[in-house]
């Protein structure tokens, strides 16, 4: 974990309004697992006083690739960034997605923007040989993002693209190509498709990690400011950004 | 090398330079250790410590504001057992002066955790958190009576030879007339000053964003409300005072010196630039330098108001 002098490199609009901003930060690219985050100061003024937290969406040997949502005052900074322009981060942060283990199939459960982690993950999976389905999950069409993404199922809660219901349902439909292999379940999204998720995954007993997200402040754990209730201690909380983002889905109560 | 003296006296503790980092925003120095040297600050004020560990508060615990942030983590932290058994071990490793802050529910509890972690000669004093905005037992219910800071005070200082800080809550009216009692019944410095009381609604859901409804304001928005309290303090008691209140960069730091403090304090701003305290440091240096200050301690309430 560093703060690096990082500088942007491009602006690149994808699908549906969602920007990808292109970093050069070689020193903080070369650690990077998938499912990390970075925390960056977009101002060097007060305004706003506080870094903001983005999963890492990719890493391409000097550059790292995040992915936004215009949404508030930080994403709207970020988004008029120039060419050149210095960038303060902070990372990698936290704990990615464990990405090895006894498992072929890959199953990626995606909602809205927690899409972001996936693209340098699907990379990664796919250089350890394993096979990937990614069910990517919205309210609407424009909510749907692909980017990075292989063997994509979509669901859309009014029918606007694919399936219409939510990815939960989705997944419950093709549970053949769940129980047919040897599977993990990686995931992000909004929580009530975690709630939903972890449900599906202790009735039919899948492995899944998951990346969950919390207002913060430092990002590295010592403002206290992302408490998530854990399954087995009850006396004290862990923190997003320290002990997690990602946790196993049995770990954390969601 | 130049000759400049960036040392400072807080009574009867001796600091290096004026520059400590506040309790709840160091943890317990591990994470920090990883961004900046903490033999060259000045101190550590440790995360309140309570008898037993405490949970904090659910989540929401914090939220944005203009130049500011409220929290209300609720005082989570290991418990002074923990904290003598896993976490001085770590620190001791450090050339760093040590001030354990403490928090607790009752007089007693106070007297109690004082006892036990003044047996550890690391520990160089004590900070007494008596103005925590953001637990329901303790915190502000004695910060906001002159009579228990008084009597928390006298009982503390009777059970250690340690200096005894009074972090001093800004959620009253004369912050002064607390500082006297402190004087009076034997503290050795105050912190002032602690986060003021804040909320923030939700438009839609009508909800506050804080599970606590509350939470405590600071960062830069706060910076001129604590030096008003720091210079109403100075103007009326003679006690060391450690500024603390959106400190954000060495013309901070050199605002509370002049208006009466003998040390500082930073807080929020390790959260957005955990490297602040050593480029803080350059800065006092770069400023006594360039205005002949050959002790920087000179600059403690050097104010001119007319």
């Amino acid at each position: 974990m560093v703060t690096a002098k990082s500088f942007v490199e491009e602006i690149i609009k994808i699908e549906n309004n969602i920007h990808l901003l292109k970093i050069y930060s070689p020193k903080i690219a070369s650690e990077i697992t998938p499912g990390q985050f970075l925390n960056i100061k977009v101002s060097d003024n007060f305004f706003p006083l506080l870094r903001r937290p983005f999963s890492i969406c990719d890493v391409d040997e000097k550059f790292i690739y995040i992915m936004f949502n215009i949404l508030g005052d930080g994403t709207k900074i970020l988004a008029r960034k120039r060419t050149g322009e210095e960038l303060d981060i902070l990372g990698p942060l936290g704990h990615g997605f464990k990405t090895e283990g006894n498992f072929d199939t890959a199953i990626i459960v995606a909602g809205g923007l927690g899409a972001a982690p996936f693209p340098l993950f699907t990379k990664q999976m796919s250089s350890l040989g394993k096979n990937i389905y990614s069910f990517i999950g919205g309210k609407s069409e424009s909510d749907i993002i692909t980017y990075g993404m292989n063997n994509t199922f979509i669901s859309t809660d009014d029918g606007s693209f694919g399936f219409k219901g939510t990815v939960i349902e989705l997944l419950n439909r093709n549970i053949k190509i769940l129980q047919e292999n040897k599977i993990k379940i990686f995931s992000c999204g909004p929580t009530p498709m975690l709630r939903a998720l972890k449900e599906f995954c202790v009735k039919n007993n899948f492995d899944c990690e998951v990346s969950t997200e919390s207002a913060m402040a430092c990002g590295f754990g010592i403002c206290q400011g992302c408490p998530i209730e854990s399954e087995s201690k009850k006396d004290k909380y862990l923190l997003v950004c320290k002990d997690g983002p990602v946790f196993n889905i049995k770990d954390v109560l969601i | 090398m130049n000759d400049i003296d960036l040392s400072v006296s807080i009574g009867p503790i001796k600091l290096r330079n004026p520059i400590l980092l506040a309790s709840g925003t160091v943890g317990y120095g591990n994470e920090m250790s990883e961004h900046i040297d903490l033999n060259k600050i000045g101190g550590i004020v440790t995360k309140s410590l309570s008898l037993k560990p405490r949970k904090g508060n659910p989540p929401q615990r914090i939220v944005e504001t203009p130049a500011g942030m409220l929290n209300a983590i609720g005082l989570a932290n290991v418990g002074v057992e923990v904290f003598l058994k896993e976490k001085i071990p770590f620190l001791k490793q450090f050339d760093v002066p040590l001030i354990c802050n403490i928090a607790a529910s009752s007089v007693d509890e106070y007297v109690e955790c004082t006892k036990i972690l003044t047996q550890e000669d690391f520990i160089s004093a004590f900070e007494i958190n008596v103005s925590c905005p953001n637990v329901k037992d303790g915190g502000l219910q004695f910060g906001n009576d002159i009579s228990s800071v008084g009597k928390i005070t006298a009982k503390v200082k009777a059970v250690t030879k340690k200096p005894v800080i009074i972090k001093l809550s800004p959620n009253v009216s004369y912050i002064s007339e607390f500082a006297k009692v402190v004087k009076e019944e034997g503290g050795d410095a105050v912190s002032a000053i602690n986060t003021l009381v804040g909320t923030s609604f939700n438009i839609i859901t009508r909800r506050p964003k804080i599970y606590n409804v509350t939470g405590g304001l600071s960062g830069p928005a706060i910076k001129p409300v604590a030096l008003a309290k720091v210079l109403e303090i100075k103007q009326k008691v003679e006690i060391p005072i450690i500024g603390i209140g959106g400190i954000s960069n060495w013309q901070d730091v050199v605002e509370f010196m002049i208006a009466g403090s003998s040390a500082i304090q930073l807080g929020t701003i390790n959260f957005v630039n955990p490297t602040a305290a050593i480029q803080i440091i350059d800065g006092l240096e770069q400023y006594c330098l360039h205005y002949g200050l050959k002790n920087i301690s000179q600059l403690t309430g050097s104010y001119i108001l007319k």
